[in-house]
């Protein structure tokens, strides 16, 4: 699913971001990404949906090679992975319902199809009632539901988020990661960026944790504390 | 891209929908369009009608070829073939001294009395010579001279140059007024477009996000662009033919027939429409193609 070796990154500016980065996300398998501001998350998110290169290592996403995908190809591998931000990123003057079938309109998909995949999806993120509202006449919580659903609307082999709770309170927050994981036990791959220990202490999921640019835990159900070191 | 019925469809609901949410942008272009192809009409009917004048002109700035008085008529009239032999000559008419008398007594018809008497022996038999280009008249007209049996030519050289100098001033000024206004309008254009697409670039980053193709995003944007190209082109032919029609006939009404504008017939009204349409398509698909350019590169 995802797999990194030795992976480096230093931007424009000299900014080395990642020192040698090597995880492996197998299919079906469920992961925090956790780690200090400025160590590095962002980066590996940025790396995986192919919005930077790599300046040296092996990034491998739903079996392409990441270093060396066309132009040409790289909306095709994006629809095998569903990306949700932490500023949610809907489309202001297009209704709910429209948000997410946008996603499925930009793959070509048949009216037939999307009339009944969109209702689907925004039964699972359990906003059916709300199609038609648009996103500023929502909560943050629902807003967020929707990048949800839009994520999940084309059923990429995975989900990678970043800091999908980080406009959120704890409650909503505890919500949409609840809502990712029942995700993931459907089936699907997922990857989530977060800064919330107590939240991520409640799943007992993998967790991956970032220091500086190089990982430094990874373990089932723990969250390495570098606060303390 | 392969052709897709669903994306056909997509892409037009997309395109005609985006044109209201983002209406005043809508607006401003078209607007913009219309401005600039009423101005440019303007300037093209003017012209127009400048080079008709001044062909009308041209038309009538005939030399008076003057034939020795001891030429018989039909020795005279033999001469038509050697001048029509003349470069520059587009066509020459034989006048004998008696219509030319007849003409002269004519033009004077107030006073024809007066000339009852005349002897038409008073004239000479001549030709006049239409030439087909008026720069060239000094040398048709020396070379007419250079015929042996010609007495004296008598050509309009002060005018004709006058003509030629008109003629060349308005064939230029339109062009560069032409060209200035084409600058302008595309810059004003492709700023409006750029304006729209900056609006819209967080819209386009979460379609490249969700694996939209670049011709995918483009297509909206360009079945829009055209749109409000054919739209403001349109209303601008309309425009120009309605503003016309009242120019054309207002000058009637004043001048009394004296003179009279070129009328809008197929013959002007065609390309006048073919080339709004060009440059309404052209500013609006182009002008929205190359502003998306820079923001599909991620
Ligand atoms: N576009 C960029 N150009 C230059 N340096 C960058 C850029 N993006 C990030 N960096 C630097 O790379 C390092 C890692 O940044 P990154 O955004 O991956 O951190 P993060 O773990 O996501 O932080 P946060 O929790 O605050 O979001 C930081 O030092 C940052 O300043
Ligand atoms: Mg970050």
């Amino acid at each position: 699913m995802i797999r990194m070796t030795d992976v480096f990154k230093e931007y424009e500016n000299g900014a080395k971001a990642l020192k040698g980065v090597s995880f492996e996300l197998n299919a079906g398998e469920f992961a925090f990404l956790v780690g200090p501001s400025g160590s590095g998350k962002s980066t590996i998110i940025r790396l995986l949906i192919g919005e930077i290169a790599p300046s040296d290592g092996v990034v491998i996403v739903n079996g392409q090679d990441m270093d060396n995908i066309k132009m040409r190809k790289m909306p095709y591998l994006r629809r095998t992975i569903g990306v949700i931000f932490q500023d949610f990123r809907l489309i202001e003057n297009k209704s709910v319902y429209e948000n997410v079938a946008f996603a499925m309109h930009v793959i070509g998909a048949s009216r037939k199809d999307i009339r009944q995949r969109v209702p689907y999806v925004l039964e699972l993120v359990g906003l059916e009632y709300k199609a038609k509202a648009r996103p500023d006449q929502l909560s943050g919580g629902e807003q967020q539901r929707v990048a949800v659903a839009r994520a999940l609307v084309n059923n990429p082999k995975l989900i990678i988020a970043d800091e999908p709770t980080g406009n959120l309170d704890p409650a909503r927050s505890l919500e949409i990661l609840t809502l990712l994981k029942k995700i993931n036990e459907l089936g699907t791959t997922v990857l989530v960026v977060t800064h919330e220990k107590p939240l991520v202490d409640q799943f007992h999921q993998r967790v991956i944790a970032i220091d500086g640019g190089r990982i430094i835990s990874d373990a089932l159900d723990r969250y390495y504390n570098y606060e303390s070191q | 891209m392969k052709v897709n019925r669903n994306k056909t469809f997509y892409f037009i609901r997309e395109g005609v929908s985006s044109i209201f949410t983002h209406g005043l942008m809508s607006f401003a272009s078209v607007c913009i369009i219309i401005a600039f192809l009423v101005i440019m009409g303007s300037f093209i009917l003017l012209a127009v009608n400048i080079t008709a004048l001044v062909g009308e002109l041209e038309a009538e700035n005939i030399i008076l070829a003057y034939v020795h008085e001891n030429l018989s008529v039909s020795e005279a009239s033999a001469l038509e073939h050697s001048l029509r032999a003349i470069p520059n000559v587009a066509n020459v008419n034989f006048i004998t001294r008696e219509e030319a008398m007849e003409r002269f007594i004519g033009r004077s018809a107030d006073d024809a009395a007066r000339f009852r008497d005349i002897d038409a022996a008073t004239f000479r038999h001549r030709f006049e010579v239409f030439v087909e280009d008026v720069a060239l008249i000094g040398e048709t007209q020396h070379d007419l001279r250079h015929v042996p049996q010609i007495a004296s030519v008598n050509a309009h050289l002060a005018i004709a140059q006058g003509l030629v100098t008109v003629r060349n001033i308005v064939t230029w000024a339109s062009i560069i007024i032409v060209a200035i206004l084409l600058a302008i309008s595309l810059f004003i254009m492709s700023n409006t477009i750029k304006l729209a697409t900056f609006e819209r670039r967080e819209e386009i980053a979460i379609m490249k996000m969700v694996g939209a193709t670049n011709s995918f995003i483009r297509w909206p944007f360009i079945f829009e662009g055209f749109l409000l190209g054919v739209t403001g082109a349109m209303a601008a032919f309309f425009a120009v033919w309605g503003l016309y029609s009242i120019a054309f006939d207002r000058v009637i009404d004043f001048e009394a027939g004296l003179f009279q504008l070129v009328s809008f017939s197929s013959d002007i009204a065609i390309p006048v429409f073919l080339l709004f349409a060009g440059i309404g398509f052209g500013v609006g698909v182009g002008g929205s193609g190359l502003a998306l350019n820079r923001y599909l590169k991620v």
